[in-house]
């Protein structure tokens, strides 16, 4: 039974609600389907098998645990230990495989023979692309126009692995507008497919689901950092654009003394500049105008190109948990190149966000451990930054 | 000001034998107030004012069109609840709108809002059983409806609550999906309208995906009565209120022609 209120980054309540965010705000015909998906998943949960199973393809297929990488040299440059964990170099190259095989696994379960998806920078999509060629599931991907164009690269690999990809010219023809379609996908077709959300956001169960699909981020860390450190982290930083990442590793760190920090794109900054508002089946935080008409963000990231958050990020904002600054697209250039000359490592544009929040701050940390993480590679994006930078 | 008693008014006009016909105009697109007048003039007995959202998920590609071009030529909900005010047409205006503008405007504010604007009903669908319950409240205490919907994927437990929660008709989704014009009528249309029917004594309109004059006389054969919603809104994008008239008369005709109203 979910119960009457909830504990911090424990169960919502029965209503969906993590404080007075989340809930379940879709169409009747959707009802259903999001009641049958949380008793699937609270079942499933408690299910030594389904555990097992989801265990070993993290392990075994996508790669998991994934390491620990300090970086020793932009460390001394900044004045303080900074930590990666490397989600990068997970199968697909992103975190978001770890949701993925977590839902895709489910809907196997419960019977379903077809994934519907949004994506924006395309680390969803590939990920959705790859669990359905797994696990033998049709895959149908929608993604704004705006992106198809800037994450060519992802387009063509969810092609390759034989799912359809769809360009959305509706809106802003980003990722709010892909979200938007692929749930009238999946209004229209709700008895045969999953709809396969991509972030820690959407109706009830989708925030609680998909986050404890990525508490492994944190768990792994925590056990990790202890290990190499003795110690807690002082800070744990994590980009945020729906916020499944930075709620993945803030789960493994929201009991320890440890600052909380997700770092929002200047462009899309839902908890700084967004009031309370509901679209997309959660209320959140979103960036709208006077009438309640949500608002295109603006990001040269597209994974964060996106004027909500997910509800629990609200919450842990409204209550002094966690922290929500912004960074603009021009520290999040500096940062990218800044990685991958001192440390070889090559960020997805998402958490170069972090690392830019973490550059221009270091002066207020010195000393101290700071953990990112490091949600993705930078390949998908290397195509964009050649124009940017004018190769 | 009391406005138009919308389940009266539609049960007084089905109990006759009458079947209702509810035409769906996008609040804010070109000529939309004489398309208004237009439907009533040619035998509406509602009319659903849309209010154009950002992000309409339950709509197809017709009217999803259309709210971009109301919000692009600077409509509001302000703005399109204060033209409103200038019809008067005899028959209860119903809107259909997306919960943030519900939410963001504030519920008890809202619903003074609509029904100074001589609004009888309100129609929200992105707000579930669960969640309409502050909403519902509001509007009751404002006589504004809350018409609800009821989807054909509701078990049978559900659908006794979903009708005792709703004022003015019961919402019978047509289809599995969006709104927009089909080449033929789903039949869970008619299915859905069959189990309301058999849990509810308020009128039972069929809305999503009936798409022309033979298949709303198709849903009537078991539904009280029709929304027209992509079928009306594209002809007025590409016709004007001429060519609403025009749909809504020949609708108005096959029903009427269809179902012999008894002389009470
Ligand atoms: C590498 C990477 N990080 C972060 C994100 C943002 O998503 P979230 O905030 O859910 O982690 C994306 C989304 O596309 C991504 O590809």
């Amino acid at each position: 039974m979910s119960p009457s209120t909830h504990s911090i980054m424990g169960e919502p309540t029965e209503a969906g609600r993590f404080g007075e965010f989340g809930g379940r705000f879709v169409p009747e015909t959707l009802i259903p389907a999001c009641q049958e998906l949380e008793a699937a998943f609270r079942e499933a949960w408690a299910d030594p098998i389904f555990r097992g199973d989801l265990d070993a393809v993290l392990r075994e297929y996508a790669g998991r645990p994934s390491i620990l990488t300090e970086c020793r040299q932009l460390g001394a440059q900044l004045g303080l230990r900074l930590v990666l964990k490397r989600e990068d170099l997970n199968h697909t190259g992103s975190h978001k495989i770890n949701n993925v095989l977590g839902q895709a696994l489910l809907a196997k379960r419960m019977g379903k023979k077809r994934l519907v998806a949004e994506t924006g920078a395309g680390q969803h999509g590939v990920a959705s692309a790859t669990a359905a060629a797994l696990l033998g599931l049709e895959c149908k991907v929608y993604m704004g126009a705006v992106d198809v164009e800037r994450q060519a690269l992802n387009v063509f690999r969810m092609k390759l692995l034989g799912a359809e990809v769809e360009a959305v010219h509706s809106g802003s023809r980003t990722l709010k507008d892909a979200v938007n379609e692929a749930m009238r996908d999946w209004v229209a077709t709700v008895e045969s497919t999953h709809y396969c959300l991509g972030s820690v956001m959407g109706p009830h169960p989708y925030p609680w689901m998909v986050r404890e699909f990525h508490r492994v981020i944190g768990t792994e860390a925590r056990a990790q950092c202890l290990d190499a450190y003795g110690a807690d982290p002082d800070v744990v930083v994590a980009c945020v654009g729906g916020g499944s990442n930075a709620i993945g590793i803030f789960s493994g760190f929201v009991d320890t003394s440890a600052r909380l920090v997700g770092v929002e794109p200047a462009g899309g900054a839902a908890v700084g500049r967004g009031h309370p508002g509901v679209v997309h089946g959660m209320r959140s935080y979103l960036m709208q105008d006077e009438y309640g008409q949500v608002q295109e963000a603006h990001s040269i990231s597209a994974g964060l190109d996106y004027p909500g958050v997910g509800p629990e990020h609200s919450y842990l904002a409204s209550i002094g948990r966690a922290e929500y600054p912004t960074v603009t697209d021009a520290e999040v250039v500096d940062a990218f190149q800044l990685l991958a000359r001192t440390e070889g490592i090559i960020p997805a544009l998402e958490c170069a966000h972090a690392l830019a929040w973490i550059a221009r701050e270091a002066a207020t940390m010195q000393g101290q451990t700071v953990l990112m993480n490091l949600s993705g590679r930078g390949d998908k994006d290397v195509g964009q930054m050649m124009e940017v930078l004018g190769s | 000001m009391t406005n138009p008693d919308l389940e009266g008014h539609l049960r007084s006009r089905r109990d006759t034998g009458h079947k209702l016909l509810v035409p769906y105009v996008t609040g804010g697109v070109n000529g939309w107030l004489d398309a208004v007048r237009a439907a009533v003039a040619s035998g509406a007995d509602a009319i659903e004012i849309g209010i154009p959202f950002s992000d309409p998920v339950m709509d197809g590609p017709v009217i999803q069109q259309a709210s971009q071009l109301a919000l692009d030529g600077g409509a509001t909900p302000v703005s399109i609840l204060h033209e409103v005010r200038e019809v008067d047409v005899g028959v209860p205006l119903v809107v259909m709108c997306y919960y943030n503008t519900v939410h963001h405007a504030g519920h008890a504010r809202f619903a003074s809002q609509l029904r100074d604007a001589g609004i009888s009903g309100a129609i929200v669908p992105d707000l579930p059983l669960e969640e309409s319950g502050e909403w519902c409240a509001a509007a009751d205490d404002a006589s504004v409806a809350t018409v609800m919907l009821a989807a054909p994927t509701a078990p049978d437990d559900r659908l006794p609550r979903v009708c005792a929660r709703a004022r003015g008709f019961v919402y019978s989704v047509g289809l599995l999906g969006v709104t927009g014009e089909r080449d033929s009528l789903a039949a869970t249309a008619t299915r859905l309208a069959g189990r309301l029917k058999a849990v509810t004594d308020r009128p039972v309109v069929v809305g999503v995906g009936v798409s022309n004059a033979s298949q709303a006389v198709e849903a009537c054969r078991v539904a009280d009565g029709v929304v027209q919603g992509a079928s009306v809104v594209r002809r007025l994008l590409e016709g004007g209120p001429d060519a609403v008239a025009e749909y809504v008369s020949e609708v108005r005709r096959a029903l009427d022609s269809e179902f012999v109203t008894s002389v009470s």
